[in-house]
């Protein structure tokens, strides 16, 4: 265990060092705080709380920014020090594979969870104390709920990230597919969907069909699970009209996502610990 | 003596490239060993596989009589040191950082790398970032990390490659002192001449294909190479000396006022004693023994492995 701990460490010191702690935290928060401003200023007339505001705007901005960030993070921390030599070195000590990649993976998430909790956060903090009047338990319940899923999403991105990290044998070849793994989940996997529910009409894709699909994108569930979180955000995010038979639990979503977490990390060490060096 | 590194029929392949074809070998408790042999010749992938990192495809690895690849071996790597033929350690920490998180993982306290940084002289920049150091220092702390909590076995893979004299000569007195402790060295270059006296065996690989194990001494007599002996005299003298020898050398061997004559490494002695039995005169005699590059190359000719 205390070897995991020493990998842990290292990669947070390194996070640090390389100024990426700094970095993300800063942009998190610009972010955070540009779009809950802009976002909650016309909420005088829907008569919804900023705070909900907030949390839709966030949600639409973790979406793009949590798992780029993770997979940055985790791109090359396996291909990187084979490069560099350094892998082979950590190898020849006392540590095996799955230690490894736990160690990098514990210690990324902490520098993610740095991030978002300190960028998220001080955004939360802000609208409430700019706020005319005190938000509600269920409001900072929502804001809590997208904290937390924001590290998942950091989560499963890092670990799909060592499968990728794990599996290539060069960094440059490791970056494209990370940026191609970014843009097939945020971006064309919806987009596909939504090309087949436009060409092919409503009567052969069930609302049942269209939710077990998303749900295979990690992204989907995040979106499920935020804009969906209270009655307020699903009013705002444009799911309220859903129907309650067509919602999924916020549990069955939240241990969908730990899934999306885990099964990739088995993968990546599995795969780790196939690599010839 | 029981082997601490035993090597049986040991062959790796990477697709249809043979990196490793059959090779038998074995480094005893105590004993230096060094695999010499060109670039691409098998040296790193053979301590790969004795450092677990790559499976054999065929053949059986032991290392203190464990399969390096299994993971009950990870204990043993404890008493391992290793130092990789390039390591590239981050530059935005310093040397001991560096040492401390290697110490951690092999479970060694951290109390005593200052004596590790004085005997690989970098006492001085224990504390610098790494991204400062020089080429040698880079090596000399890499070497250092290798011997964290006294290893048993010290595998190094070209300690000397890309070093200064000075930098070679320091590396070699740390192996000198490893050995005098009783530890056991396997390492790897590609220069036999900067081995001499230093090492106990030398095994010579080539394409994949072990050419030669044994002493320096012993692979330098078996090659079957010439000694040559240069004789300089008057020309009267290297006439007389022709005349001797007419039977058994050219007369391409004789020239104006010296003569060079090659005779096999076990027939050299016998040979001085002819010449100077002679009673002739002459001003000057040298003997040159093939030289350990020649040897070198002479057994990365070789078609069957030689044992010496």
């Amino acid at each position: 265990m205390h070897r995991i701990w020493t990998l842990v460490t290292k990669e947070v010191r390194d996070g640090y060092r390389n100024r990426w702690v700094i970095m993300i935290t800063l942009v998190m928060t610009v972010l955070a705080l540009t779009l809950s401003f802009l976002g909650s200023a016309p909420t005088g007339s829907t008569r919804v709380s900023a705070l909900a505001v907030t949390v839709v705007s966030l949600s639409s901005l973790s979406i793009f920014f949590i798992p780029l960030i993770a997979l940055l993070l985790a791109y090359d921390s396996v291909v990187g020090e084979a490069e560099r030599g350094t892998l082979t070195l950590l190898l020849t000590h006392p540590i095996s594979r799955t230690q490894v990649i736990l160690g990098k993976f514990f210690g990324h998430l902490f520098l993610l969870v740095v991030a978002t909790v300190i960028g998220y956060g001080v955004a939360g903090v802000i609208i409430a104390l700019s706020s005319d009047e005190p938000f509600m338990g269920a409001e900072w319940a929502s804001f809590l709920k997208l904290i937390l899923s924001s590290i998942l999403l950091g989560g499963i991105f890092l670990s799909i990230g060592y499968i990728i990290s794990s599996w290539v044998k060069e960094r440059g070849t490791a970056a494209a597919i990370a940026i191609g793994v970014w843009l097939s989940f945020v971006l064309f996997y919806d987009m596909g969907l939504l090309t087949l529910l436009a060409t092919v009409q409503g009567d052969v894709i069930t609302g049942d069909f269209v939710k077990w699909v998303m749900l295979f994108n990690p992204i989907d569930c995040y979106r499920m699970f935020n804009l969906t979180s209270s009655n307020a955000t699903a009013l705002l995010s444009g799911m309220g009209g859903l129907n309650a038979d067509q919602r999924i639990s916020d549990i069955s979503l939240i241990l969908i996502m730990l899934s999306w977490v885990i099964v990739p990390l088995i993968a990546a060490c599995a795969i780790f610990k196939r690599r010839q060096l | 003596m029981k082997p601490n590194i035993e090597l049986i029929s040991v062959t790796k392949e990477y697709g249809r490239t043979k990196a490793v074809d059959v090779i038998d070998f074995s480094v005893l408790a105590g004993e230096c060993l060094a695999l010499v042999g060109h670039n691409g010749a098998g040296k790193s992938t053979l301590i790969k596989m004795v450092l677990g990192l790559t499976s054999p495809t065929r053949g059986t690895v032991n290392v203190f009589g464990y399969n390096p690849s299994h993971i009950a071996f990870s204990q043993m790597r404890k008493k391992i040191g290793f130092l990789p033929e390039q390591v590239l350690f981050q530059n935005n920490m310093t040397g001991r950082e560096t040492l401390e998180f290697y110490s951690r993982l092999k479970g060694v306290a951290c109390d005593d790398l200052n004596d590790l940084f004085r005997r690989v002289d970098l006492f001085q920049a224990a504390d610098d970032r790494i991204g400062t150091y020089s080429k040698g220092m880079r090596q000399r702390l890499g070497l250092a990390q290798a011997l964290i909590g006294s290893p048993k076995l010290l595998i190094l893979d070209e300690p000397t490659s890309g070093l200064d004299p000075s930098s070679r000569q320091n590396v070699y007195g740390i192996i000198h002192e490893m050995k005098q402790a009783g530890v056991t060295i396997l390492l790897s270059s590609h220069a036999l001449t900067e081995l001499d006296d230093r090492i106990d065996r030398v095994a010579i690989v080539n394409k994949g294909h072990l050419t030669a194990v044994g002493t320096i001494p012993n692979l330098r007599h078996n090659i079957g190479l010439a000694a040559e002996i240069i004789i300089y005299g008057t020309d009267i003298s290297m006439q007389s000396l022709a005349q001797h020898f007419s039977n058994r050398f050219s007369a391409d061997c004789f020239e104006y006022n010296v003569a060079h004559l090659h005779c096999p490494m076990n027939e050299k002695v016998a040979l001085l004693k002819e010449i100077m039995a002679l009673n002739i005169s002459f001003t000057n005699i040298e003997i040159n023994d093939p030289s350990l590059e020649q040897v070198f190359m002479a057994y990365t000719k070789a078609k069957e492995p030689v044992y010496a």
